[in-house]
């Protein structure tokens, strides 16, 4: 049977992972290269390294991040952040990343989804939406958050998919490192519009809430970061408690 | 002196982590440009991912190449799409002809049986399940689970070492003689992966 996969993002900036709350108020986290390789032993089945540098020299500290990390991983491994031409992807995937996760650049130009789906296959094409409550429906937002792009996370999904995107990276901006719980009724919404995998984010915080957004949100894989970084919770003991609560992981 | 292994670019997908996996296990690994420098090397892997379509770059003087390096004995491994091109063909290209050294034919996942609903593409890990031993698979524990990101499938035959079920059951590993074929990522499946790429080095020391 196939697993419910538990998914270590990596916010990077200046070559240090950082988090923050409601995609605000940064702190330093770690090493990225170092966090990896505690994720990989512990077993986490995939990583994601998502790059908010803001510099120019981003593509090329991004590039050496992902060398760093992806040296003695054997595991799959996304790239996204700032990811806005093909000549971005390239970049990425030939530093070493499986999958590059495209947000705000497949939002004002979709076609570039049709394009890497097509050089690199959709398994290496992953469409990130970062999304929040509005009333019953979902409205998708750009920019990391600042932009609203007019467009319901079930519609633009939809559309990513007929596009030849591999997954959808559901991220709740109104959860995201709230520590609250995943938002599993857009999840479910999502994941059933779908047929390619979907992995939700945003709002981990107990063991439960993974066991709820595999059931009740219906969702194929889980990303957190917070609550990995801080060792509050191993990728391990999660897993554990999820196959103890019948949810399928590789352990 | 290392035994040197070709490895095929037929434009298929990205072939960095499957050098960064075999580099990592001290293999030497060369793309070999056109099929005749193939007989310098000593065993052959062909990666892919993406419509079997694309093989049809390897068909005529690549096949001609490969099935001569098997007649003479080399090693062949072929991952995820590279293994279903090792069948005779597949439903997703019917035109387009495999290597055909397995009998059969690749198909597309279909939704499980008793109704329940599954995703296709399959995408993630799954668990292995032994249907026989053989030596790509030494050292690997039952319901080891490894990383896959496929729809289309090979059959399962007498050459299947061990399946995967994902609605239905289907071929995980095959081997016939030194001839292998895994339908996960080896380059993406951990330790159980590099076992199997260390399985098939293991057959250029003893030749």
């Amino acid at each position: 049977m196939l697993s419910k996969r538990i998914i270590a993002c990596l916010d990077v900036r200046d070559g240090q992972v950082v988090k923050g709350v409601n995609f605000e108020g940064l702190r330093t986290a770690g090493d990225p290269a170092e966090l990896a390789r505690r994720y990989n032993v512990e077993g986490v089945d995939e990583l994601v390294i998502l790059d908010i540098t803001a510099t120019l020299e981003r593509r090329r500290a991004l590039a050496d991040t992902i060398r760093r990390v992806a040296r003695e991983l054997f595991i799959p491994l996304a790239v996204g952040g700032g990811i806005r031409t093909e000549d971005d992807a390239a970049a990425a995937v030939e530093a070493g990343a499986d999958k590059v996760s495209l947000n705000t650049a497949a939002l004002s130009n979709p076609q570039l989804v049709t394009t890497l789906a097509r050089r690199y296959g959709s398994q290496a094409v992953v469409v990130a939406i970062d999304a929040k409550r509005d009333r019953d429906e979902f409205a998708v937002f750009a920019r990391s958050g600042q932009a609203a792009a007019g467009r319901d996370a079930v519609e633009w999904a939809r559309e990513a998919e007929d596009r030849g995107a591999g997954e959808i990276l559901l991220t709740s901006i109104d959860r995201d490192g709230t520590k609250i719980g995943f938002d599993c009724v857009m999840n479910a919404a999502v994941s059933s519009a779908v047929s390619i995998p979907v992995i939700a984010s945003g709002g981990a915080g107990g063991l439960d809430d993974f066991v709820d957004v595999f059931t009740a949100g219906r969702a194929d894989a889980a990303l957190a970061a917070s609550i990995f970084h801080y060792a509050e919770t191993s990728v391990r003991a999660l897993k554990e408690h999820l196959r103890h609560r019948g949810i399928p992981v590789r352990l | 002196m290392k035994s040197r292994i070709a490895l095929i670019d037929y434009k298929a997908g990205n072939l960095t982590s499957v050098k960064k996996a075999f580099a990592a296990l001290g293999a030497d690994l060369a793309v070999p440009e056109r099929p005749e420098e193939l007989q310098h090397f000593a065993a052959v892997v062909v990666p892919g991912v993406g419509h079997f379509a694309a093989t049809q770059a390897l068909a005529g003087d690549w096949i001609d190449a490969i099935r001569e390096g098997l007649a003479g004995g080399k090693p062949l491994l072929g991952i995820c799409l590279g293994m279903q091109w090792l069948f005779e063909g597949s439903a997703e290209a019917p035109d387009c002809p495999g290597l055909g050294v397995l009998e059969g034919r690749c198909y597309k996942l279909t939704g499980d049986a008793n109704g329940a609903v599954i995703k296709i593409p399959h995408v993630g890990w799954n668990a292995l399940e032994f249907r026989r031993s053989d030596s790509i698979a030494n050292g690997i524990a039952p319901e080891s689970q490894v990383y896959y990101t496929h729809s289309f499938v090979a059959p399962i035959t007498s050459d299947t070492v061990a399946v995967t079920e994902h609605g239905h059951p289907f071929a995980a590993i095959v081997q016939r003689g030194r001839v292998a074929g895994v339908q996960f990522h080896p380059e993406k499946s951990a330790d159980v992966g590099l076992n199997v790429l260390r399985n098939f080095l293991g057959w250029l020391r003893e030749r």
